[in-house]
């Protein structure tokens, strides 16, 4: 086997839809617009391709680099390549943002086509089963009947899942990766303080920021300050940060004095400078309403019977936002319904970001898995 | 390692029934167990286990054995196995316990301390290393001794019912009589009392 390596220069495309598609919210988007990106070929059975589906902040851009920009590298470029867990020697891979994004796709940044102004806050809120139809729609436009994985960490694996459930005959595999099947009230209650920072910026304007030429970006970064704390470990912040203060520091003064501080700003300020604010509220929020046992008497193996799908589920042991424990609550369902299952519990630092690493026990269990599925 | 238990095991067990193996390896008699029509899911807490585990395509979740039942459902299996482990749980009768809960029945492989050239090693003054016993006294994952007759004893005092035994000697090979003098390795296939 040759050296893993990257999946070269990529280009992201675009997807036009003009049948409606009426959303979980009630709302009907007359015509619609998905980016989208592929790596590998797809087979002439069309029974290799794989679909990506991305977090909270994630995107369409999943991996390889742009020819006008090789410092944009995809955001999980360490999983997916030729000889990579993800082979694009031998899988045809599908990354998309979803809808409600604010990289291409139909949003809150996007021209309403009704008024010729974005939608702004008139953006319909997109629910995670949303997501799904539309993430079907585009297989259909790419003759892509079946896949043969859906996958994604986070919100992305909570995607994969419900694939499983609202389309089982489409997909054969779901890999669900530091995902949880229904956010508790804690995680809540964070998405709830990261939406109230951008509600209450006064550059919000009502969600029409755009109109008064500015951005909620105070908002928008103490948003990202308090999800990134949840992305990481106290392990992990102990071992980089610890105590650590900056050369400014011991002034008595509310500046930047310990390192932990600087870094999270540095991070609340960079993700402040391109995220949408109006897209933030709409994914905290569809990660809020996911719960696909709810309307089955809150009984996750009897939503999860109708599956087909196999499973590989991953958590790593210091991610506290969504917990091993969560993991093994959708493990314990399917074990329960006698449906095919793997589960593996990573040993990792990086808390619930590790989803990203490369970890070499992780990424081999995903090629493993994934060198066993039928193309 | 060969594994005769594994043909043992899989003789008790009919095609279209659910089995669950604690401390399943990489995974060797769920497959065997799939060849058969069966379906099955392994318990392992070995990371280089699990890998293989997923390699051999069978179903396998990472966990701790003695944690790990809590999660399931009363009688979610047909079978519970548990081979040549049981010596290696801290807490015995919980472990039996539980298996028998999330069971219909259980199977449970171990070695036989009283085999004969175990307790010749100690006569002469040495803890036994054998096929079955394969590890030094320092080293071994091993934290319970026990003979035949130590198990059906407990199981006598929990209230569980042996439905069959098979005793292997330490090439594989069945033993027809004086089981806890000939016997390296133990397969007993249990269930609960009345």
């Amino acid at each position: 086997m040759s050296e893993p390596g990257s999946i070269g220069p990529v280009e992201a495309r675009r997807q036009v839809f003009n049948e409606p598609l009426t959303l979980a919210a009630g709302t009907v988007l007359p015509q619609w617009e998905l980016a989208y990106e592929t790596y590998g070929t797809l087979n002439a059975e069309r029974s290799n391709a794989i679909l990506v589906c991305h977090a909270l902040s994630g995107h369409h851009h999943v991996a390889g680099w742009y020819a006008d920009n090789p410092k944009n590298v995809g955001w999980w470029d360490n999983m997916i390549g030729p000889g990579k867990p993800i082979d694009t020697n031998r899988f045809f891979v599908v990354g998309v943002n979803n809808l409600g994004g604010c990289h291409g796709s139909t949003g809150p940044s996007t021209i309403n086509p009704a008024t010729g102004q974005p939608w702004g806050a008139d953006f319909p809120v997109v629910t995670v089963n949303d997501w799904v139809k539309a993430q079907a729609r585009l297989a259909d436009a790419l003759g892509i009947e079946q896949w043969a994985a859906a996958m994604g960490g986070s919100l992305g694996g909570m995607q994969a899942l419900q694939w499983t459930i609202d389309l089982p005959a489409r997909v054969r595999h779901a890999l669900v990766i530091a995902a949880a099947p229904k956010l508790t009230a804690e995680n809540i209650a964070f998405n709830d303080v990261a939406r109230q920072a951008i509600l209450t910026d006064p550059d919000f304007h009502g969600g029409h920021f755009y109109r008064h030429d500015t951005r909620p970006t105070r908002g928008l970064r103490l948003a990202r300050m308090l999800g990134h704390i949840t992305y990481l470990s106290d392990d992990q912040m102990a071992v980089k940060f610890g105590r650590k203060r900056r050369p400014e520091a011991g002034s008595y003064g509310f500046g930047v004095e310990f390192e932990i501080e600087s870094y999270l700003r540095y991070q609340g300020d960079k993700f402040a400078g391109w995220f949408d604010a109006n897209t933030y509220l709409l994914m905290t929020k569809a990660l809020d309403y996911f719960d696909p046992a709810e309307p089955f008497g809150d009984d996750l193996a009897a939503a999860l019977a109708g599956a087909r799908a196999k499973y590989l589920v991953i958590a790593f042991s210091t991610d506290w936002r969504f917990s091993p424990a969560r993991s093994r609550e959708i493990v314990n369902a399917l074990v329960k319904n006698q449906q095919p299952v793997s589960y593996a519990e990573i040993v990792s630092q990086h808390g619930h970001d590790s989803f990203l690493m490369d970890d070499g026990y992780y990424h081999a269990v995903v090629a493993a898995y994934l060198r066993n599925i039928e193309t | 390692m060969k594994r005769p238990d594994f043909a043992v095991i899989a003789g008790w067990m009919k095609a279209g029934e659910s089995v669950l193996d604690l401390g399943c390896g990489e995974g060797e008699l769920l497959r065997l167990l799939a060849t058969r029509g069966l379906r099955g899911w392994g318990i392992e807490r070995d990371p280089g286990h699990v890998l293989a585990a997923i390699e051999n395509s069978v179903n396998v979740l990472q966990s701790d054995l003695e944690a790990g039942l809590a999660g399931f459902e009363d009688n979610a299996f047909d079978h519970v196995v548990l081979s040549r482990t049981l010596q290696t749980v801290r807490h015995t009768q919980q472990i039996l316990a539980e298996m028998l809960r999330v069971g219909r029945e259980a199977v449970v492989s171990f070695p036989n301390f009283a085999y004969w050239k175990n307790r010749m090693a100690v006569l002469n003054g040495r803890m036994p290393v054998s096929e079955d016993l394969p590890y030094q006294w320092y080293d071994t994952p091993n934290v319970r001794f026990f003979t035949l007759l130590d198990f059906e004893s407990l199981c006598d005092g929990m209230g569980i019912v042996i439905r069959e035994r098979q005793v292997l000697d330490e090439r594989g090979a069945l033993v027809p009589e004086e089981h806890n003098f000939l016997g390296s390795l133990a397969v007993y296939r249990i269930g609960r009392g009345a």
